[in-house]
């Protein structure tokens, strides 16, 4: 009502929200990541463009991995082939199928869990959809980021995609044997790039078809196990 | 395009508080968008016009702000400049983003009967 003359008018209120409009989303990251912490499973949330060598990484990882319990849920579009691979590869594996989405969100993730031995897990890789750009937007719950960037992908990308390579915890710049075959490419110059958009730039060199670089992922992987404190890193 | 669904995140927040407050329709929204954010002004933009139809904010407008980033050191404050490593030349510590990686809804204006 009019406060003036009584005449009817509604009234325009303002109100003042200042708040995270995915709020929703981090809220069940939360979640998610209380879960996590109080059964001990480090969370990955690995990520990177179609094609970077992620499930690949992943498979070498299985083979080298002894007797952690490892596990993925694979974000993938329209199939289950990472899944399967996964699988094969002797990881506990599901798929979330997104249909159209770019992206994981954390209630994905926690659907995703459901019907999933995940609490038996010492670490749980998300695979997250093939793409630099939106999975970055979204928390899921896990300890921390990993972004896989092949060298075929040219040493650009990290200044091109400042918003993934800030998030990240940890580059690995995979198909490093294919270094040889690209004169353009120059392991020197992604790191660089990598400096300019990440304020903690670490990266590792690998090759998941030669091993190379493993050992050094497997002891990251381990310290990310003994320091996990999912509380500081909300 | 992960616009479509911070637009569906933000209409039901506002549908919420608009609810809240009994409101019968809402006029306007601002927002905040940081350059470092991973959300594109003009693809939000375009996806609210889209799913604001019969809802609550069919006839608000959005006031959509962008939020420059701003790289500083933690310690001496001395601004990273753009494009420079993201350490200070002068205490080599890690930047820490001071501006830029904002998903805000600030204000909603909503008329109320």
């Amino acid at each position: 009502m009019c406060d003036t003359c009584g005449c009817g008018d509604p009234e325009i209120v303002p109100v003042d929200v200042h708040d995270k409009i995915l709020a929703g989303n981090d809220r069940i990251a939360a979640h998610n990541r209380e879960h996590f912490q109080e059964r001990g499973v480090t969370a990955i949330n690995l990520m990177g463009s179609p094609g970077a060598g992620k499930t690949a990484v992943l498979e070498a990882t299985a083979r080298l991995a002894g007797r952690q319990r490892l596990g993925a849920l694979a974000g993938d579009l329209a199939t289950e082939r990472d899944a399967d691979r996964l699988c094969r590869a002797g990881i506990t594996a599901k798929s979330i199928t997104t249909g159209s989405a770019c992206h994981l969100d954390a209630d994905m993730v926690h659907h995703g869990l459901h019907h999933f031995p995940w609490r038996e897990l010492d670490y749980l890789f998300i695979e997250n959809v093939g793409n630099l750009v939106c999975p970055a937007v979204y928390d899921l719950g896990q300890v921390a980021n990993v972004v896989a960037l092949a060298v075929t992908e040219g040493d650009d990308k990290p200044l091109k995609y400042p918003v993934m390579f800030r998030k990240a915890d940890l580059v690995l710049i995979t198909k490093i044997d294919l270094l040889p075959h690209l004169p353009d490419v120059s392991l020197e110059a992604i790191v660089d790039a990598l400096a300019r958009v990440m304020p903690r730039p670490v990266s590792i060199p690998v090759s998941s078809r030669t091993g190379t670089g493993m050992d050094r992922w497997l002891r990251w992987l381990e310290q990310q196990r003994v320091t996990a404190d999912y509380a500081a890193r909300i | 395009m992960h616009e479509y669904s911070i637009v569906q995140a933000l209409l039901e927040r506002v549908a919420a508080e608009a609810h809240a407050r009994r409101a019968t329709s809402v006029h306007r929204l601002t927002i905040r968008i940081g350059e470092l954010s991973g959300v594109e002004p003009e693809l939000l933009a375009t996806a609210y016009a889209t799913f604001r139809e019969r809802t609550i904010c069919e006839r608000a407008e959005l006031d959509l702000r962008t939020i420059a980033a701003r790289w500083e050191c933690p310690d001496c404050g001395r601004a990273i400049s753009r494009g420079a490593p993201l350490t200070c030349a002068v205490c080599a510590r890690p930047a820490r983003l001071a501006a830029g990686d904002e998903i805000m809804l600030d204000r909603i204006e909503m008329e109320v009967p």
